[in-house]
């Protein structure tokens, strides 16, 4: 695996429809590994994949995926590069074995090659007996697989898998989350996901690119997501004899009048951000001196969500 | 963020103690890539055996094996009827005979072409093609190919069962043989002009249902309507005459009676062979079915590139 070059490469990637810009100015990079692309519905997520597998050209930018340019090499790029849809679409009245086995013939493999990758392919994604059956009767997790199994049966060296835990409960989710961690763990296979569920992206990915109304609002690894802003949890005793005494709000009162963030998550927690290494000697002395004993004083990262939500109505408000 | 990896590795480090040999882990593929042209053959062979049911459902082969057989059937008993008989001529002429059973081959376009495009389109599995190297007039081509080719088949195969029971009963060999020509022309127009119009209703909806009902009330209507206008304009059936020009809106009439006037059929046999309005009629019948079969193609492309 080569970990310098990138996989997806665009400059200034702009997409105007006649009523909307899809796509404003974009420029990311994204390295091999598993990357979320994450955005609300209509942020252009759609458009990008699209335009990505050359099937929609860019109104002005370029682009590269593996190398290989968007706007000429479209045909080379998707030999290369498989694709799992967001919406259903499967035939019902075709096996999985069958059906997998038409998409590799489609992806330019030999028929035997076909069949013997469409049988690994299939036993990988966890699909084993129900595999010779139409996919009329499956259940939504064995939809995915099965569409993830297509995405996969070339052995492309970049899948783009498009809201892969739509529908699923949550132990389908789960699996099909592990699963994805392993496309590229034990697969070699880099891998963008898009998805509106923070929390998953959270769990599966290395990187994040988050993009809001076709504008790239940030692209950083999902562990400088979750570090960058470090909080403390404070959790302090009530004065033993004194019981009218508030000192949740004395501390945040005092740690405030300090110059420190503070917010209470309504169970007696305190979440102070870290603004160096003397915000922990503050506290200390702040508990000390109001004469309360410390339960808690611990790091808490912030969640993605957080994050998003902040930035996405930051960059709405400017 | 290694949380997720370890469950997969443990199941693995296990089963290969057990010495389960089915897990061997994942396999790259570094075998050849055959690319667009050979991913556009496999979506054409994909179609072609789409349309007799083959790789679908049991239920789905009823109908196309039904076809074949109406339009084989009636060959082998005329060839039976002219080996008993002893006649010294077919009862039918190649071309005469694809005009008679029409029908039969109208019924397996209408019921076809909506299983080679509106499924597709139905299960949204266009995009999925789309994603792959072939590009959206790969995907057109294939399928029309795919279409026109089921079609030769079904027209085909009952000219030639008269043809090779025309020789086994010892029949004229250089008449049948450039009978059996005029029958192959008109079997190629039937099959490119017919599946032009079906497989254009059929890209316009992704209901197989309405696409069946569609392709078979155009084909049917416009023949209907043909007749009753030219029944009506001219009186007693005659040769050449203006009425003719009712079959324009006809697509199969418009086959049947540019072959017929190409090939000579008219002058030379009863009054059974319909006509084109004279060579005018001749060449406006061939442009008009250029302009069907080029049109459709083009609309096709059109309705392909938004998706």
């Amino acid at each position: 695996m080569s970990t310098s070059s990138p996989v997806i490469r665009t400059d200034g990637l702009t997409k105007r429809f006649p009523s909307v810009t899809a796509l404003d100015q974009l420029t990311v990079e994204v390295q091999p590994g598993v990357v979320g692309l994450v955005g609300a519905n209509g942020a252009g997520k759609s458009t990008l994949i699209k335009i990505l597998l050359g099937l929609a050209p860019a109104t002005s930018g370029t682009g590269q995926v593996l190398g290989l340019d968007i706007a000429t090499e479209g045909s080379a790029i998707r030999e290369l590069v498989g694709y799992m849809p967001e919406h259903d679409c499967l035939p019902p009245d075709v096996s999985a074995t069958e059906f997998v086995v038409h998409m590799a013939r489609m992806s330019g493999l030999p028929a035997s090659a076909a069949r013997e990758r469409t049988a690994d392919t299939l036993r990988h994604v966890g699909l084993y007996e129900e595999r010779y059956r139409p996919m009329g009767g499956y259940s939504t997790g064995m939809k995915q697989r099965v569409k993830l199994a297509q995405a996969l049966v070339h052995d492309p060296r970049l899948v783009l898998l498009d809201e892969p835990t739509n529908g699923l409960d949550p132990v389908g989710r789960d699996d099909m989350l592990a699963l994805i961690r392993r496309v590229h763990s034990d697969f070699g296979i880099s891998v963008l996901v898009t998805t509106h569920l923070l929390g998953e992206l959270e769990r599966t990915c290395d990187h994040l690119v988050v993009i809001d109304g076709g504008r790239l609002l940030r692209s950083s690894s999902t562990a400088s997501f979750t570090e960058a802003t470090q909080l403390l949890a404070v959790e302090v005793t009530d004065r033993p004899d004194d019981a009218g005494f508030d000192a949740d709000a004395a501390v945040q009162e005092r740690l405030t009048a300090a110059g420190l963030t503070v917010r209470t998550d309504g169970a007696r927690i305190l979440l102070v951000d870290i603004a160096g290494e003397e915000t922990y000697d503050i506290i200390r002395d702040t508990v000390a001196d109001l004469g309360l004993g410390l339960v808690r004083l611990e790091q808490r990262r912030h969640r993605v969500s957080e994050i998003f939500t902040q930035e996405a109505a930051d960059v709405r408000t400017v | 963020m290694s949380a997720p990896s370890e469950p997969a590795d443990t199941p693995t480090a296990a089963r290969s103690g057990a010495g389960v040999i089915h897990d061997i882990g994942y396999r790259g593929y570094q075998g050849p890539r055959l690319g667009r042209a050979y991913a556009t053959r496999s979506l054409f062979v994909q179609g072609l055996r789409g349309a007799f049911g083959l790789g679908r459902s049991g239920r789905s082969k009823v109908l196309p094996m039904l076809i074949l057989a109406a339009m084989v059937v009636p060959a082998a008993v005329l060839v039976a009827v002219t080996v008993l008989m002893k006649r010294t001529d077919q009862p039918i002429d190649y071309p005469q005979y694809l005009a008679t059973f029409g029908l039969f081959s109208e019924i397996f376009l209408a019921a076809q072409a909506p299983v080679l495009l509106s499924r597709d389109l139905r299960n949204a599995t266009v995009p999925l093609y789309f994603s792959r190297p072939i590009t959206r007039g790969d995907y057109v081509r294939a399928k029309a190919a795919a279409m026109v080719a089921a079609m030769l088949i079904v027209t085909v195969l009952p000219l030639l069962v008269l043809y090779v029971g025309a020789l086994l009963a010892g029949l004229d060999f250089g008449h049948n043989t450039t009978h059996l020509g005029y029958g192959l022309l008109a079997a190629l127009l039937y099959s490119v002009v017919l599946s032009a119009v079906g497989l254009l209703i059929a890209a316009s909806t992704p209901r197989r249902g309405f696409g069946v009902a569609a392709i078979m009330g155009f084909l049917v209507v416009s023949g209907g309507v043909a007749g009753v206008v030219e029944a009506v304009q001219s009186g007693p059936p005659t040769a050449a005459s203006s009425a003719d020009w009712a079959f324009l809106i006809s697509p199969s009439d418009l086959v049947e009676r540019f072959v017929n006037h190409v090939c000579g059929l008219v002058q030379s046999s009863s009054s059974s062979f319909g006509d084109t309005p004279g060579t005018l009629g001749a060449v406006v019948f061939g442009l008009e079915m250029v302009v069907i079969v080029a049109g459709a193609y083009a609309l096709l492309l059109r309705r392909y590139r938004k998706i």
